[in-house]
């Protein structure tokens, strides 16, 4: 193959720019193998953080000609435009080094989720679940916390509203909502606005579900779910006295 | 090498800005043209006046074979002798009610009219004229009448029996002699196809999606639970191509309408198969 020029960001929190370099390419290699050659030619000193390059870590997360991607998943041949691939690091979250961003935040987010409250076992002291229990929330399951759903998405990237949980959280979140052995409610976190995750701030854009490396339809089958579930607990009385009535969910109202 | 300066990553940005290098404006222009085509459309069916209509929303005009063909704008047809206003008006509300607030739409114009944001990684209307503006999203008003999505479900539904109600009585009459009676003409096919395509929307919907079985954490453990669960995963394989039933639907409604009242003009030949 020719020589691909790569613009690659390089700079700090402070300052940064797009520098070029011509990378001799081969047959077969995905962005981050070019981003490996430049630091081992060119830049020892190229920061990139990576891991597995299998696209199951979620490291190497960068946005690839202006989209979010994961470098290891994303093959030249397909991003090339013009003899070019441009490689930035995620925008949402602050630059620490070239490519490297600080994706702190997030584990703050993450711990204002409660985690699972399981009922009691059984009498024979097990948990048993039904597979089409358990199917719904095994797509969750899949996340590999590459965080690119929450640099796409706009509430955070452009209006930084950082009372919003963002994707990734919506849909640990929904797992956990829907697990069936499950006994807590998170409605009213997902409700709050100001200390919450809330989720009202999501305007369906699905942004999120468009960048997902593992394919997991974040906004049909998490934040919208969801969304439902606090409208039919907040603003649909009728479905909330039949629920209960009939005894559809267990969990109290919090 | 050759170092060219940009933005920081996390700065401020005006609207547009993106490294985006395809066509990220194409989708919301098609969007745009396609959406505007529609809303246009359906402002003049309902704001001309019925004078100016005649009555060239059903045909045969007061009809008296026991069959007609209405146009789906215009049912459930209510016509108090104080209105003086297209009866289109009086319909209306509950499907644009309910496509308003459905999760697809909200995502199709959010991105089309209100630039927000107008694709993925391409920058809002935050520095809407350099200078930050508030989001609320939907969580105060006006976005948070959103949540009311489920109570046009419900006005949609009733809308969608009546449709069903009018393509069928367009096929099986009964005459005013008591006889009953069969047609199927060209109407009638487009009748039962709109009908069709607006069902796959409506049984496709989220809302309905929860109040289905979306809502049950532990389907085993409940009341009705297998059975809900086969309702939950219907409605959620409807639920896969929203899109396609919302556009597609949406569409058939204005050629639904247009085939009627070209009918009702004389424009067009009534086509009958010839075999009924």
């Amino acid at each position: 193959m020719a020589d691909v020029r790569f613009r690659v960001w390089r700079g700090n929190a402070s300052s940064g720019a797009f520098v070029d370099y011509d990378v001799p390419v081969t047959e077969g290699w995905v962005v981050l193998d070019a981003i490996h050659w430049i630091q081992a030619q060119l830049q020892n000193d190229l920061a990139v953080r990576w891991n597995c390059k299998a696209g199951k870590c979620g490291s190497c997360s960068a946005e690839i000609n202006g989209k979010p991607r994961l470098m290891c998943m994303s093959r030249i041949e397909d991003c090339v435009i013009d003899g070019t691939i441009t490689v930035q690091p995620m925008a949402t979250f602050p630059p620490v080094k070239d490519l490297v961003t600080d994706v702190a935040w997030n584990y703050t987010v993450n711990q204002r989720i409660p985690p699972l409250a399981p009922k009691p076992p059984e009498a024979d002291g097990t948990w048993r679940m039904q597979p089409y229990d358990v199917d719904r929330v095994q797509e969750f399951r899949k996340c590999i916390e590459c965080f690119l759903c929450q640099d796409v998405c706009h509430v955070l990237r452009d209006h930084q509203t950082w009372a919003f949980g963002g994707p990734r959280f919506m849909v640990r979140t929904a797992s956990l909502e829907m697990h069936p052995l499950d006994t807590g409610s998170r409605l009213a976190l997902l409700r709050d606005a100001r200390d919450g995750l809330g989720l009202g701030y999501c305007n369906i854009t699905k942004c999120c579900t468009e960048v997902c490396p593992e394919g997991i339809h974040i906004t049909d089958n998490a934040i919208i779910p969801l969304k439902e579930r606090v409208v039919g607990e907040y603003f649909d009385p009728l479905a909330r006295g039949l629920t209960r009535i009939l005894g559809w969910t267990r969990e109290p109202r919090t | 090498m050759k170092a060219t300066p940009i933005f920081l990553p996390h700065a401020p940005k005006p609207l547009g800005t993106t490294q985006r290098r395809d066509r990220w404006w194409l989708e919301p222009l098609l969007n745009f043209i396609g959406f505007t085509a529609f809303v246009a459309y359906s402002l003049w069916v309902a704001f001309t006046p019925v004078g100016s209509h005649g009555l060239n929303y059903e045909w045969p005009q007061r009809s008296t074979l026991g069959w007609t063909y209405l146009s789906p704008f215009y049912s459930p047809l209510f016509g108090p002798t104080w209105w003086h206003f297209s009866p289109a008006i009086l319909v209306l509300w509950m499907p644009l009610g309910f496509r308003a607030t459905c999760y697809y739409y909200r995502k199709m114009y959010y991105r089309t009219y209100f630039a927000d944001p107008p694709a993925c990684a391409v920058s809002d209307t935050r520095f809407w004229q350099g200078k930050p503006r508030p989001y609320r999203g939907e969580t105060a008003f006006p976005w948070i009448l959103q949540n009311a999505h489920r109570w046009f479900l419900y006005l949609a539904i009733y809308v969608l029996v009546v449709l069903w109600i009018d393509a069928l009585q367009s096929i099986f009459f009964v005459a005013p002699t008591g006889q009953p009676g069969l047609h199927f003409g060209l109407g009638s096919a487009v009748l039962l196809v709109n009908v069709a395509l607006l069902s796959a929307y409506t049984f496709g919907c989220h809302a309905l999606r929860h109040l289905a079985g979306g809502n049950v954490d532990c389907w085993s453990c409940s009341w009705l639970g297998r059975t809900r669960h086969k309702f939950w995963a219907a409605v959620s394989r409807l639920n896969e191509h929203h899109m396609a039933w919302a556009w597609t639907s949406m569409i058939f409604v204005g050629l639904s309408d247009l085939y009627i009242r070209l009918l009702a003009m004389n424009a067009v030949p009534f086509s009958r198969f010839p075999w009924l």
